[in-house]
């Protein structure tokens, strides 16, 4: 069962305006992050900064846990997890 | 007699400020905006008509909320909300709400909420998606322990660029009163350190909690002993 993503408005541009994509056979959030970077260019540098570590003002949940009070990108995904992503927006 | 301090006087403060107005009687409304009405605002911005374009919003707010709502006492400020007015606009403010349209303004709100225990609920909505987190400094989480800082200019793209969805705006607007009222009132609000989240276009919501970040330079000044809000 692959891992659903959830994308964000600000970055829908990126993903061919779909809200939701999915990956198969990744084993934790980077190899999402990287599977994902490869498929629709320039979300890898929205979500990661030149060091690779996920940017200060956007935020990925594996189901309902903040990965950075897990380990990060090296959080661990099993089968059927979802991960949403969250950036900061400003609109109002 | 308590006091809210509406920042933003857009698609999300026009909702909120009229919801709180007609939900708590008596309070003191202060609207914060340093723009003037534009043509393109009107399809969102409730309390504004054609006639209002080129006025300073936080006026025009003013006026119409004193004319909804017999008994509201309003007061515009017609400025920009920064370190250098944070706190003559705080001071004696019991609830903050945040709906602008800047990161730099968003930021500056948590951090002066926090360091002056000022409950905030900071509301935002781009496109078809929504947020809403409330802060009690010194109980839970706050914008900080979320994200750590504001992108840099040109990260993400803003309200300007991306649109806002209009209907999901008197949605959120809506939530923030609702928080506001709890807590002027003394409940529990439902978004304490927790995100919550519109997805307008497929008409789901869910939220997700914010832990404290034990390391957020914001947090760090309201000490959870050191509490303004029961």
């Amino acid at each position: 069962m692959p891992v659903i993503v959830k994308i964000p408005a600000p970055l829908r541009p990126l993903t061919q305006g779909q809200s939701e994509v999915s990956v198969e056979n990744a084993a934790t959030v980077q190899a999402a992050v990287e599977d994902l970077s490869r498929r629709y260019p320039g979300l890898r540098e929205r979500l990661l900064d030149e060091k690779g570590a996920l940017r200060r003002y956007v935020n990925i949940f594996r189901n309902d846990e903040d990965i950075r009070h897990s380990k990060s990108l090296q959080t661990a995904l099993a089968e059927g997890d979802k991960l949403t992503i969250v950036p900061a927006i400003a609109g109002g | 007699m308590s006091t809210a301090v509406v920042l933003g006087m857009g698609g999300l403060g026009c909702p909120a400020a009229l919801a709180l107005a007609e939900q708590v009687p008596g309070v003191r409304l202060l609207l914060v905006d340093p723009d003037r009405v534009e043509r393109s605002n009107l399809s969102r911005q409730i309390l504004f008509t054609e006639a209002d374009v080129g006025a300073p919003k936080a006026e025009v707010a003013a006026r119409r909320l004193a004319r909804l709502v017999p008994g509201a006492r309003v007061e515009p400020r017609v400025l920009r909300f920064g370190p250098a007015s944070a706190s003559g606009l705080l001071d004696g403010c019991d609830v903050l709400l945040d709906g602008t349209d800047s990161f730099e303004t968003r930021f500056a709100a948590n951090d002066a909420a926090c360091a002056g225990r000022v409950p905030l609920v900071h509301g935002a909505v781009l496109g078809w998606d929504g947020q809403l987190l409330t802060v009690l400094p010194g109980q839970g989480s706050c914008l900080r322990c979320l994200f750590e800082e504001p992108p840099p200019p040109g990260a993400l793209p803003t309200c300007a660029e991306a649109g806002v969805a209009s209907p999901l705006c008197g949605v959120v607007g809506a939530a923030m009163a609702s928080e506001a009222a709890r807590i002027l009132l003394g409940e529990r609000p439902r978004s304490l350190a927790r995100l919550h989240r519109w997805d307008g276009l497929r008409g789901t919501e869910r939220d997700v909690p914010v832990p404290r970040d034990p390391h957020c330079p914001a947090c760090a000044l309201a000490p959870e002993a050191d509490l303004r809000h029961p």
